[in-house]
């Protein structure tokens, strides 16, 4: 099935002839290949090394760990729709809400911009959740953290978590591309509303 | 199956920020050019890329890699009309530097400078960070990337005054908030795929 109907304007609220529309319009390449990214990422071809429920659960959950409400539901919406989707949702939202903070924080390599670290939280989900979730849902969730908060601890070790709850190397790529993307949608459509209520 | 993490033993990693051309290498492993059908050239769109670790890891995965690169290349490259392409790279340092993403800010630093000629300034933004005085058109831009590219994000109008007091239409801003926005898509996927490596 295809979305006809574009992400970026329906959570920024675009309607036809807008000021908003109007700037979304002079850059049809941006806005065509901007809904590409999310048409490949959530209306994939082969859902087979990141299930739909997966895509969605981390999708909610990064929109929640940004503080935003409209996104988070736009995502949740699609979530519930899957199976299972309403325990994960309740389970994910909580997950949020108990561990959002601020970022950017995180480390450098040594030297001279170790002045320059920052200590925040990392994410370890408990027995619990992880019981509901699953090995593989539970690591993608705690990189999404990483990735969300703390993109510069990233490391080879971060990533063999991953590897070791049954996610191959494709399925990383798009994992990691997944949270990144919605780092772009969820800025984009921050700015855009701001513009869009001048 | 290549499903391995790869840790390269990188000596003399580059630790600060710089507009050298330093290098990155992956820890995954990428997909060899022997591997690569036509779809996969496709989503490189641009064919050299095969031979780059970042693009061969990335196209494992096509249809994102594809979208995404249209996507870069629109929002960086078509200055028919709208901000220059120096302030464009600008708001993607200011990014990269916040994020702390020394590849990322590497390149795009070089081609701030490259299309400014404001090479100094540019330096200023890497050693002294976002607050850097860069005077107020181009302070008014990297505080505007700045506040987007912090979780959660934190532009507001006051930000878009700003930059309107700075000289940008709404069109411009609507580049700027392109430009950042696109960077904390490109710094987490640097960050968090592989590492920089020293200056060849």
């Amino acid at each position: 099935m295809t979305d006809t109907i574009d992400v970026i304007d329906q959570l920024v609220g675009i309607t036809p002839g807008a000021p908003a529309d109007a700037l979304r319009s002079r850059r049809p390449i941006t806005k065509e290949h901007a809904q590409k990214s999310w048409t490949a990422l959530f209306e994939p071809v082969d859902e087979s090394q990141a299930s739909l429920a997966e895509r969605f659960a981390v999708a909610v959950f990064v929109a929640a760990l940004h503080g935003d409400k409209s996104i988070k539901e736009f995502y949740g919406t699609k979530l519930t729709g899957l199976e299972n989707g309403a325990v994960l949702l309740a389970t994910v939202k909580a997950l949020a809400e108990l561990n959002a903070t601020k970022g950017p924080y995180g480390h450098y390599p040594e030297g001279p911009l170790s002045v320059e670290n920052v200590d925040g939280p990392a994410l370890d989900i408990g027995p619990a959740d992880r019981a509901i979730l699953g090995d593989r849902l539970t690591a993608a969730l705690e990189h999404a953290y990483l990735l969300t908060y703390r993109p510069r601890d990233a490391s080879p070790a971060e990533l063999e978590k991953l590897l070791s709850t049954g996610w191959n190397t494709t399925g990383v790529i798009t994992l990691s591309q997944l949270v990144s993307f919605l780092a772009f949608q969820i800025r984009v459509v921050a700015g855009l509303r701001v513009l869009a209520a001048a | 199956m290549s499903d391995t993490v790869i840790e390269p033993a990188v000596e003399n990693p580059p630790v600060a920020f710089t507009q050298d051309k330093i290098g990155w290498t992956p820890w995954l492993q990428p997909l060899a050019e022997t591997e690569l059908t036509d779809r996969h050239y496709e989503a490189l769109v641009d064919k050299a890329r095969a031979k780059s670790g970042y693009f061969a890891l990335l196209v494992r995965d096509p249809d994102i890699l594809e979208a995404r690169t249209k996507t870069d290349n629109d929002i960086f490259y078509n200055t028919k009309d709208g901000l220059p392409r120096a302030e464009r790279e600008l708001a993607a340092t200011a990014a990269s530097r916040l994020n702390g993403c020394i590849l990322c800010a590497s390149v795009h630093s070089r081609f701030a400078s490259q299309y400014s000629k404001r090479e100094a300034d540019v330096q200023k933004l890497l050693d002294e960070g976002v607050d850097a005085d860069l005077g107020e058109r181009w302070n008014a831009i990297v505080s505007a990337s700045v506040a987007l590219s912090t979780t959660p994000p934190s532009f507001t109008s006051d930000h878009a005054k700003r930059l309107r007091e700075a000289g940008l239409s709404d069109e411009e801003i609507s580049d700027v908030v392109h430009g950042a926005a696109f960077f904390n898509w490109a710094n987490r996927l640097m960050l968090s795929i592989g590492e920089p490596t020293p200056a060849s």
